[in-house]
């Protein structure tokens, strides 16, 4: 029954996860161009942007479409509104890949003032929670949306500690190049902490959709 | 071809009654309208030389009060019939049985009913030839077609009516004396108006029932002549055509308005 | 129990006008109603939804017994008003249905004036000075949202009035005689859609002096109407709750079915 819908549906997910995938990519190529100091990759990840935005409108007008036209109600409707708010969150995904890129582009091929290491790792980590929540999307599975919002806390806490190395060298530091070097370094970090924040949401709005429930990962006594 | 020669016969008939009816409603009418005038009207019968002569004063009055005592029997009982078998009767053999009586009442020919009035009314309750008689008489006569058509009238009252009604917490009698008999008048008029057109029309039964005796009957216990019965008897003397005629056009206009005043009640009430 | 109540609880605040407690109803042996437990609670609107058939209106006649006039009937269980039950011998349904008063489907006014369709209610009842009848039928005409529609017609016929005036005067008529529960049985499928946003409207307004029980087929009139929604299939009571709950997250996957129109 309701065949068109059902075929709106489906359309509208296969959407959702091709703007996804997009936007894990994004983020991985930034990453990529930081530390391989590739000014081209960097680049393509800045006008790549655009189609994700073209990508959130589009998906924006199919769920008011389909909420004034076929009045959904229960899952059909804890859906449709979920993914309305996943595309935002995903768009914000490619926006912080974009910064990413532009910090690589600023910094170029000049030399890093360390190896990066910790960066890497948490890109790692947030790219995974990006990848687990899109998954537990396509399986509707609350379980494993629930574990990607518990991993937030270990996501925050490399911050911190990125954090306090990163401005103890700025203190100590004194080159000008090499403190905007570390300025833009802890702007990257941040981004990746976003991300991993975004990741949640989206992991966040899974649970929603699946159990009905609404959670917020900062009061954990709602995502038992 | 076939379907023009199909309307050809039916328009023919149709034609066919339509002139019949006006033949006979128009050979009374100018033969015996031209007797009719107030003082007709309003002067008693008189036969005391043998040669009628006189006016219908006293038989209009007689068919009058024998119709009003037919009604006051009738209606009720024929209205509570019909209440009964619509509102409150389950099916069953009683009810089936009852039917079948008020179905066959209706076929009883009128002089059966003449002498059935006669034998029980005249002779055996002691009423003798009477108004009274005459009336009750009657009243079974009419039975049937008052019970038919209020029952008629009660079925086609919506159950709509009845739901509202109960549902306002109204008891099954109010309902039915406050919303269903209500919404039911209109047919139920119509059945007493054909009732009446049918008791002032009646010959045989009335005779042997109300008698033939002239006279102005004030008690219902004394008999009197209806104008049916004193057209017949003009007619069967061979005397005084021009009078029976005279009576035949009162009495062709007093039923041609009762079935006038049946259908205008018909129509202004299917709204 | 066959129906389960969602969690979030509003009906903590407000008590249970009427409880249906283990009601089976039979048409002669057909069973129309299997064990449904349900409690409405006063001064709200409950909807009663389901698919034709379903049981929702056979339901609702439980509650006037109007299902009475209907021979060969049986009812078990109790449906309790106020604590007592109505089907308990020596019951008064003339009181009940003063009590419990009932709008249709189709819109029924008598073949009578528009005063007198009103004022049919309280005369039956024993009121019969005009003065009294007059205020009565004024209060309940406004409490219907027609009576600056009608007050120059009052002893006009009713059936001169539009579908959508004839229904509100049939709910002015059920209003006269002072009820505390008004039952309602798809009061707007007759009407065309403004007439039905007025009587939607009009029943928003009611809810704040009656307890209101609507059986519909359109579920978003449930949605815009109702506090409560109590869905049934096949006789069952599947599952009640907040209104909002049931549209939002039913517990029961039937009820999703249905509201999603997944239904076959």
């Amino acid at each position: 029954m309701r065949a068109a819908f059902e075929n709106d549906l489906r359309r509208l997910q296969t959407e959702i996860l091709k703007m996804g995938s997009m936007a894990e990519t994004a983020i991985a190529h930034a990453i990529l161009s930081l530390q391989t100091q590739d000014g081209k990759l960097a680049a393509s990840v800045i006008t790549g942007d655009d189609e994700v935005d073209r990508m959130e409108l589009g998906i924006e007008e199919l769920c008011v479409k389909l909420i004034a036209l076929q009045q959904p109600l229960a899952g059909d409707l804890r859906v449709i509104t979920g993914m309305l708010k996943i595309c935002t969150d995903i768009e914000r995904l490619a926006d912080l890949a974009t910064n990413v890129a532009e910090v690589a582009l600023r910094i170029g091929k000049a030399p890093l003032i360390k190896p990066l290491e910790d960066i890497p790792e948490m890109a790692n980590i947030a790219q995974s929670m990006v990848r687990d929540s899109l998954n537990a999307l396509v399986a509707r599975d609350a379980a494993a949306a629930r574990a990607v919002c518990l991993r937030d806390d270990e996501v925050d806490q490399m911050y911190s500690q990125l954090h306090a190395e990163l401005m103890e060298f700025i203190c100590s530091s004194l080159s000008s190049k090499d403190v905007e070097q570390a300025v833009d370094l802890l702007f990257v970090a941040r981004q990746l902490e976003r991300i991993a924040d975004h990741a949640t949401n989206i992991a966040e709005r899974v649970i929603y959709m699946v159990t009905g429930m609404r959670v917020k990962t900062n009061q954990p006594e709602t995502l038992k | 071809m076939k379907q023009t020669v199909a309307k050809l016969l039916i328009v023919t008939s149709a034609i066919v009654v339509l002139c019949i009816l006006a033949v006979v409603i128009s050979h009374i009418l100018i033969n015996g309208l031209p007797l009719v005038n107030l003082a007709y009207l309003t002067t008693d019968p008189d036969i005391s030389w043998g040669n009628p002569v006189g006016g219908i004063r006293s038989t209009v009055w007689v068919s009058c009060y024998l119709t009003v005592i037919a009604l006051l029997v009738a209606v009720p009982i024929g209205v509570g019939a019909a209440v009964y078998f619509t509102e409150y009767a389950k099916v069953g053999a009683f009810v089936t049985a009852l039917r079948f009586a008020v179905e066959s009442l209706a076929g009883v020919p009128s002089i059966v009913f003449g002498l059935f009035g006669y034998a029980l009314f005249v002779i055996s309750l002691g009423l003798q030839w009477s108004i009274l008689s005459g009336g009750l008489t009657l009243a079974c006569m009419i039975l049937p077609t008052i019970i038919r058509t209020s029952e008629e009238a009660l079925r086609s009252v919506p159950s709509a009516f009845r739901e509202a009604s109960l549902s306002l917490g109204a008891t099954r009698w109010q309902t039915i004396w406050r919303v269903v008999v209500p919404s039911a008048s209109p047919g139920i008029v119509t059945g007493i108006i054909l009732g009446v057109g049918r008791a002032v029309g009646e010959t045989a039964a009335v005779m042997l029932t109300a008698g033939m005796s002239l006279g102005f009957p004030i008690l219902p216990t004394q008999p009197g002549r209806s104008m049916a019965v004193h057209l017949y008897t003009l007619a069967q003397e061979h005397i005084a055509y021009d009078q029976s005629y005279a009576t035949a056009a009162v009495l062709v206009l007093v039923i041609l308005a009762v079935d006038a005043a049946a259908s205008l009640i018909r129509r202004r009430t299917s709204t | 129990m066959s129906e389960r109540l969602t969690d979030s609880h509003p009906s903590e605040l407000q008590k249970a006008k009427i409880e249906v407690v283990d009601l089976s109803f039979y048409y002669s042996n057909v069973q129309a109603l299997k064990s449904v437990n349900l409690a409405i609670f006063e001064r709200s609107v409950t909807a009663l939804i389901g698919p034709s058939g379903c049981g929702k209106s056979t339901f609702l006649r439980t509650i006037n017994r109007m299902n009475d006039i209907i021979p060969m009937t049986k009812v078990t269980g109790h449906v309790r008003l106020d604590g007592q039950d109505i089907y308990a011998p020596g019951v008064d349904v003339v009181e009940l249905r003063k009590r419990v008063g009932m709008v249709f489907q189709k819109p029924n006014p008598f073949p009578m004036s528009i005063y007198d369709n009103v004022a049919y209610g309280p005369r039956i009842h024993g009121v019969r000075k005009k003065s009294t009848l007059d205020e009565i039928v004024e209060r309940s005409l406004t409490l219907a949202a027609l009576w600056d529609e009608v007050k120059d017609r009052l002893r006009s016929s009713a059936l001169e009035l539009s579908g959508g005036q004839q229904q509100r005067l049939c709910i002015a008529r059920a209003l006269a005689v002072e009820p505390e529960v008004l039952l309602m049985d798809e009061p707007c499928s007759a009407l065309d859609p403004i007439a039905t946003a007025r009587i939607e409207d009009l029943i928003q307004e009611l809810k704040k002096q009656f307890t209101i029980v609507i059986v519909t087929h359109n579920l978003h009139q449930a949605g815009r109407v109702s506090d409560f929604t109590a869905f049934f299939l096949a006789g069952e009571l599947v599952e009640s709750g907040p209104t909002e709950v049931i549209f939002e997250r039913p517990s029961d996957k039937r009820t999703e079915d249905y509201v999603t129109g997944r239904f076959g």
